[in-house]
């Protein structure tokens, strides 16, 4: 339990430490730290704050697909399945169409828009299902994306590309400003999503079955849904949607560790970290100086060596 | 008196239902499907809510109970379970472990007692095994044996036999038997004979309220089975058959 968390945090520290020093023009880190020019620039201003925003994006992507998963009990949830992201989408596509220039304040009050509509629709008195959630979720994502697409149509070229491009989603060097609270609020909720693992565990098997046992689960339900809709929402407003991320990490980490969360939210973590920073690197270096969609890389990424250990372990696990 | 019920009901599912059990002792549900069995089971289990009327246990109404300290008394076990994701059994099991935990991390507390429980149930050759790869009865027995972590004085069990074998079906009511000298053991079951042959009592519910409540003997016989079943029931001494 223990081992896996420290080879998947050592994982992540060397991948950390080498991908920003890869890219399209070589740099050497000695120069960079010296602060001679154009070394300097590039690693501290190009390359680390992308590999940071990379870092908290698959962090938070993946603990949300293992949280959502987990409380829907449904293995094709991810993070975008409950409707946040859709906002934000909208949100976003908006602030294309009127000509502003936030488009991540815009996504930011999207993604809040739909949080506190799924919430409102779903919770009847005390009560809170699970598949009411769902239903409610994906509802959203379909009239979210009505909203896109008649939007698209009005939009002039330019705007129809802008919108394109912000669906595709992508990592881009953002401030140290706003990567320092990103930081602080990824960390902070995905601490609090951690605390109650052993919750998430009972949650994960039935609503009656983790009630029997002393757990308060419509309280948790909720609880789950706004931390995940927290780092969905304030990720997609920076990055847009990038997929598969959240789908992918939860399982192939349960394939690997079992899906005790306590083992599983932590290593999802560190390696959905991981993972983000790989596919982001190979985008910017693979056909440099083009770069190639980050969701692109991801599935690409992912899917070949997610079906390859599906078939490893399906014949035990009788899939 | 564990729990005490007092014109007990519940949306459309049951009326009027007024009983109290005994501290130990296998107490037997039976009745037609739609009868209410699972809706009294889950309203004693504390997962139904609101009712009408009153049910208490240990001299406290259901509401008023914290779900933790409930859990410490009162295990549930579902009809079925179904994983979607790669428990293994001994994590099934220490899952029942919940309502004592203090922390993050297991105790050997914690430890000792899913090998007490294990033990117990005959289930430790597969504890490392993934649930979803056990057979039923497998299941049925990693699922008691998380309930009796629970150190509980009450086991509701939801038609425990439903998915066991012949031998299966008799080896788990053996265990439920002898559980039964010391705890209070309330099983919904659709099998007359499995009620005649193990419990001590039956509560039989026809249309949501209570038809017949005794000794097995007393309750099961062919007039109130024809009533309630609408079949012709014949005893051959301690077992029936029956023919619509």
């Amino acid at each position: 339990m223990k081992a896996s968390v420290l080879v998947s945090a050592a994982i992540l520290v060397a991948v950390a430490i080498i991908a920003p020093l890869a890219g399209s023009s070589h740099i050497e880190l000695g120069r960079a730290f010296a602060g001679v020019s154009p070394d300097h620039e590039i690693f501290f201003y190009a390359r680390l704050p992308r590999v940071i925003l990379a870092l908290l994006a698959g962090s938070a992507l993946s603990v949300t697909g293992v949280l959502f998963q987990c409380m829907l009990r449904d293995p094709l949830a991810e993070p975008y399945t409950l409707g946040v992201s859709s906002g934000a989408s909208v949100g976003a596509v908006i602030a294309i169409c009127l000509g502003f220039r936030a488009t991540g304040l815009a996504s930011l009050a999207g993604a809040a828009l739909v949080l506190l509509m799924v919430l409102g629709m779903a919770v009847e008195g005390r009560r809170l299902s699970s598949f009411t959630l769902l239903l409610t979720g994906v509802t959203m994502n379909s009239m979210a994306f009505a909203v896109i697409l008649f939007l698209h149509n009005l939009a002039s070229f330019s705007q129809s590309f802008a919108i394109s491009r912000w669906l595709m989603g992508g990592l881009e060097s953002v401030e140290y400003s706003t990567l320092a609270w990103l930081a602080g609020v990824v960390l902070g909720t995905s601490a609090l999503v951690m605390l109650w693992a052993p919750q998430w565990n009972l949650l994960a098997v039935g609503d009656d079955w983790a009630a029997s046992r002393g757990v308060s689960t419509v309280r948790l339900t909720a609880m789950g849904y706004v931390t995940g809709s927290v780092l969905t929402g304030l990720v997609t407003a920076l990055t847009g949607p990038i997929g598969f991320v959240g789908l992918i990490v939860p399982h192939a980490l349960r394939l690997k560790l079992g899906a005790d969360h306590r083992v599983l939210l932590p290593c999802a973590f560190l390696l959905g970290g991981a993972f983000l920073i790989v596919c982001d690197t190979l985008s910017r270096t693979v056909i440099a100086p083009t770069e190639i969609p980050v969701g692109v890389l991801t599935a690409l990424c992912g899917g070949p060596f997610f079906l390859w250990l599906l078939k490893s372990k399906r014949r035990s696990l009788w899939l | 008196m564990s729990f005490v019920a007092r014109e007990l009901g519940f949306a459309y599912g049951l009326h009027d239902a007024s009983f109290e059990l005994p501290p130990h002792g296998l107490i037997s549900i039976a009745g037609p499907n739609g009868a209410g069995k699972s809706t009294l089971l889950g309203i004693l289990a504390g997962l139904r809510s609101p009712y009408r009327g009153s049910c208490t246990y240990d001299g406290r109404e259901m509401r008023q109970w914290p779900r933790r300290d409930f859990a410490r008394s009162v295990a549930f076990l579902p009809q079925s379970v179904r994983l979607e994701f790669p428990f293994t059994a001994e994590e099934v099991v220490l899952m029942g472990r919940t309502p004592y935990a203090s922390g993050w991390f297991q105790t050997p507390e914690d430890r000792a007692a899913a090998e007490d429980a294990m033990t117990t149930t005959d289930t430790l050759a597969f504890r490392a095994r993934d649930f979803r790869t056990l057979s039923g009865g497998e299941k049925q027995r990693v699922i008691l044996a998380s309930a009796l972590t629970q150190r509980p004085r009450v086991l509701l069990l939801d038609e425990p036999a439903t998915h066991l074998d012949l031998r299966h079906q008799l080896s788990l009511y053996r265990l439920l038997r002898e559980l039964a000298k010391t705890l209070l053991v309330v099983a919904v079951t659709h099998d007359l004979n499995i009620a005649l042959q193990f419990s001590d009592r039956v509560m039989l519910l026809a249309d949501g309220r209570i038809a017949g409540d005794g000794a097995p003997g007393e309750v099961l016989n062919p007039g109130l089975i024809a009533q309630v079943f609408g079949v012709q029931a014949t005893m051959h001494g301690r077992w029936m058959t029956y023919e619509g």
